[in-house]
């Protein structure tokens, strides 16, 4: 084991400038679909149950969290309410910060359609005042 | 020398309350004379330079060792943390039965990483050292990397390690396995000090002298090699030795016409920042910073080395880093261990790119001790930073002096200006606040439990009493620093200094230690992989009823190296899913729990419900209130 891995998670987390991928439109929870249909924006039709399975299998979660939560250090929230599926495609391929680049050979994009699918498939969490521990 | 210590030790000891050199010449001379003694199949392993006139004398009543535990309680130890080892046999002895084993008293600890990781944690907390036995060369490279945490954290560590330094003497096999010429040499590029006295009034001089430097400012750690032949020796009953008077040095302040200069700018800034790392190391240092951040209504970014900090001050935008940094026109850093890193970013991808992080012009002040004390193996010292005024000086021993002349720079117009300032950081600083509450909510209910679930209902359930959190949190994304109320010095130790995994739980439990006899409720948050290293801590708390809430932060994974190897495997296009082989701890799920019953600690879990969370602290609580240790076991995500 390093013995410099805080350092360097220190490092890695501060310089995150992820903040292209944060939450820009409006969605709302989605049933798995057997046979997913064309949407009217740019995101394709994807499979939210194989996109859940996917987040955790290429790692997503390891940054961002199994819910995409992401967490105040430059792990982005990715959910719910993901960016566009055109901008976040164009992040994953070539991201501009810290984030490691996941190319079509890694992962191809009727996989990002999945993930995407997942991400648009999250619930919105309870307001902050609702919860007792956070008061 | 070697020789020498050899031929003069019993005649030496028993009479060493005379003078020393005189003896060590007189019994030399006397030794030389003496005929060569016939060993015996009885006595095969008897070294032939024995004096044959002392063969039969078995006992004794007082020894080397119990004038060393003079020395040792006059310095004021409370405690020795130590797993045993014959190299200190005489010493060990000599606390448990002639000190009486109270101050200092025997910490038996199942590892030495452990037992210097417990004094590195009570250090931050008491602010003095706690002294560590160690066992020659094997308990030595045991707790180096314990050591080098606590080098590269500017804390003080009081290490003795037992040697026996004459061939002669030693026991053939293992003891000559656990001898070495120059015990220090594999830790010295990471201790401030060390010494290999050759007689009691040389052991107390060192002895004296080594707590001395390594309070003195940069504080480290220090080493005293305890030759076993100099501990096990008899000394007469009446023999007296000199115990050298302690006088600590002050710790050096910053040259006043620089102070004067730091201050002219810090006042003439428009958007001024103050940066703080290992800068409090007291809690006047965070009164001292409190009292110049109000002078300048300057934004404070607490680096959290230690708490320099209240975090629920207004003036306390550490969340609001990146954004501050970018508009400051005049930086004062204070203790920071890395100034460099602080005003740039390097992006960690094929070809690694740097960039700075703070506008061009702006003008960097670093108030530091760093600078008075500098080796050049271990890279600790980071990147050089281009800094315009650079005092050498501890931070907490300047910042009176800054803050005097900081309100002497402030006219009235000047001061309307910093209030108005002032108004708007406190509201940014609310709209921060609620900005981090309303992240807290998203997984809140999921399992594994999200850190910020995990951070709240700990805080719930301590917030009404007197606690310490004695772990570092930057494995938890600083979620208790952005969630709770920290306001006392003590309510926080920072981290390990070398990033050395390991320190965490040892760490913890020395600090619980310190804190047991103010009566705080100590907690920490323990990741898997850190308790992993060396579990049998979790005995140690148990055996000595260290009172602490430890709850496991579970990821099951050394998850920092995860993130490398899948950001490896994204690099080089061989697909990413193979990132947990080596780097994670699953299959089987360790149970910690199950892991500290068995070592005598009140333990639950593992909990996968947050739901079960709060419950299962409050329970845990009480026993911590009895006076014992007690672990949650809670499966989290990563971070």
């Amino acid at each position: 084991m390093s013995a410099n891995m805080d350092n360097h998670i220190v490092r890695f987390l501060g310089l995150m400038t992820v903040a292209a991928l944060m939450v820009l439109a409006p969605s709302h929870a989605r049933a798995q679909r057997v046979s997913p249909a064309p949407k009217a924006d740019d995101s394709p039709a994807g499979n939210s149950q194989n996109g859940k399975k996917l987040f955790t299998s290429y790692g997503c979660f390891e940054c961002h969290g199994h819910q995409a939560e992401g967490t105040p250090e430059g792990k982005t929230r990715l959910g719910p309410n993901p960016i566009s599926f055109r901008e976040l495609v164009k992040y994953i391929r070539q991201p501009t910060g810290q984030m490691p680049p996941y190319t079509s050979k890694v992962a191809s994009d009727a996989d990002l359609a999945d993930i995407y699918a997942f991400l648009q498939s999250l619930p919105q969490p309870p307001k902050a005042d609702s919860i007792p521990a956070l008061k | 020398m070697a020789r020498k210590l050899t031929v003069d030790r019993r005649k030496f000891l028993k009479g060493a309350a005379g003078g020393v050199a005189g003896l060590v010449a007189s019994t030399t001379a006397i030794r030389a004379k003496e005929p060569t003694p016939v060993q015996s199949a009885s006595a095969p392993l008897m070294p032939k330079e024995v004096d044959p006139s002392n063969v039969d004398v078995l006992t004794t009543d007082r020894s080397g060792s119990d004038f060393m535990v003079d020395v040792l309680k006059s310095l004021g130890f409370e405690y020795i943390a130590s797993n045993p080892g014959s190299s200190f046999r005489g010493l060990h002895e000599s606390v448990i039965n002639y000190g009486g084993n109270q101050a200092p008293e025997f910490i038996t600890c199942c590892h030495e990483e452990s037992a210097i990781g417990m004094a590195h944690g009570y250090a931050k907390i008491e602010g003095k050292p706690m002294c560590v036995f160690v066992h020659s060369n094997v308990g030595l490279q045991h707790g180096s990397m314990a050591i080098f945490n606590a080098y590269c954290d500017r804390v003080p560590v009081y290490l003795i390690a037992g040697n026996t330094i004459d061939a002669t003497v030693r026991r053939p096999g293992v003891e000559w396995d656990h001898s070495a010429q120059d015990l220090a040499a594999m830790v010295r590029d990471f201790l401030k000090w060390d010494d290999l006295p050759i007689s009691l009034p040389h052991f107390a001089e060192s002895a004296v002298r080594a707590y001395k430097i390594a309070m003195t400012t940069p504080t480290m750690p220090v080493l005293l090699v305890a030759d076993s032949e100099l501990q096990e020796g008899p000394i007469a009953p009446d023999a007296k030795f000199h115990i050298p008077k302690l006088a600590l040095a002050t710790p050096p302040q910053g040259e006043s016409g620089s102070v004067a200069e730091a201050a002219r700018l810090l006042v003439a800034a428009e958007n001024p920042v103050i940066i703080a790392d290992r800068a409090a190391r007291t809690p006047a240092g965070m009164m001292h910073l409190i009292g110049l951040a109000e002078a300048l209504q300057a934004p404070v970014i607490d680096q959290e080395g230690r708490l320099n900090f209240p975090t629920r001050h207004p003036l306390n935008h550490t969340q609001r880093s990146r954004a501050l940094m970018a508009d400051a026109d005049v930086i004062l850093g204070l203790e920071l261990t890395d100034f460099w890193g602080t005003v740039h970013s390097m992006r960690d991808q094929l070809h690694r790119t740097s960039k700075p992080t703070t506008r061009d012009g702006a003008k960097l002040i670093s108030i530091s001790a760093t600078d008075l004390d500098v080796k050049g193996n271990h890279q600790d010292i980071q990147r050089y930073p281009e800094v315009d005024l650079a005092i050498a000086g501890d931070a907490e021993t300047t910042l009176p002096s800054l803050l005097e002349a900081v309100k002497r720079s402030i006219t009235n117009d000047r001061k309307r200006t910093l209030q108005d300032r002032g108004s708007k950081l406190a509201d940014a600083y609310q709209k921060a606040l609620v900005q981090t509450r309303s992240q807290a909510t998203y997984g809140w209910d999921t399992s594994p439990i999200t850190i910020p679930r995990l951070s709240a209902e700990m805080w719930a359930q301590i917030k009404n009493e007197d606690w310490s959190l004695v772990s570092d949190v930057g494995h938890a994304s600083r979620w208790p620093l952005r969630m709770w109320s920290f306001d006392k010095h003590y309510q926080f130790i920072g981290g390990s200094g070398g990033a050395g995994v390991g320190y965490g739980a040892p760490a913890s439990a020395g600090a619980a230690l310190a804190n047991k006899k103010h009566g705080r409720l100590s907690v920490s948050i323990q990741t898997d992989g850190d308790l992993m290293y060396a579990p049998g801590i979790l005995w140690t708390m148990a055996h000595h009823h260290i009172p602490l809430l430890s709850v496991m932060h579970n990821n099951r994974a050394y998850h920092q190296e995860v993130m490398h190897i899948q950001r490896m495997a994204n690099r080089h296009n061989r697909g990413i899913t193979r990132a947990g082989i080596g780097t994670t701890i699953q299959d089987p799920n360790i149970d910690f729990a199950r892991v500290a019953q068995g070592m005598g600690v009140y333990a639950q879990g593992p909990i996968t419900d947050p739901k079960d969370l709060g419950p299962a602290l409050r329970r845990a609580i009480e026993v911590v209130k009895r006076g014992e240790p007690a672990l949650i076991d809670a499966v989290t995500e990563p971070r």
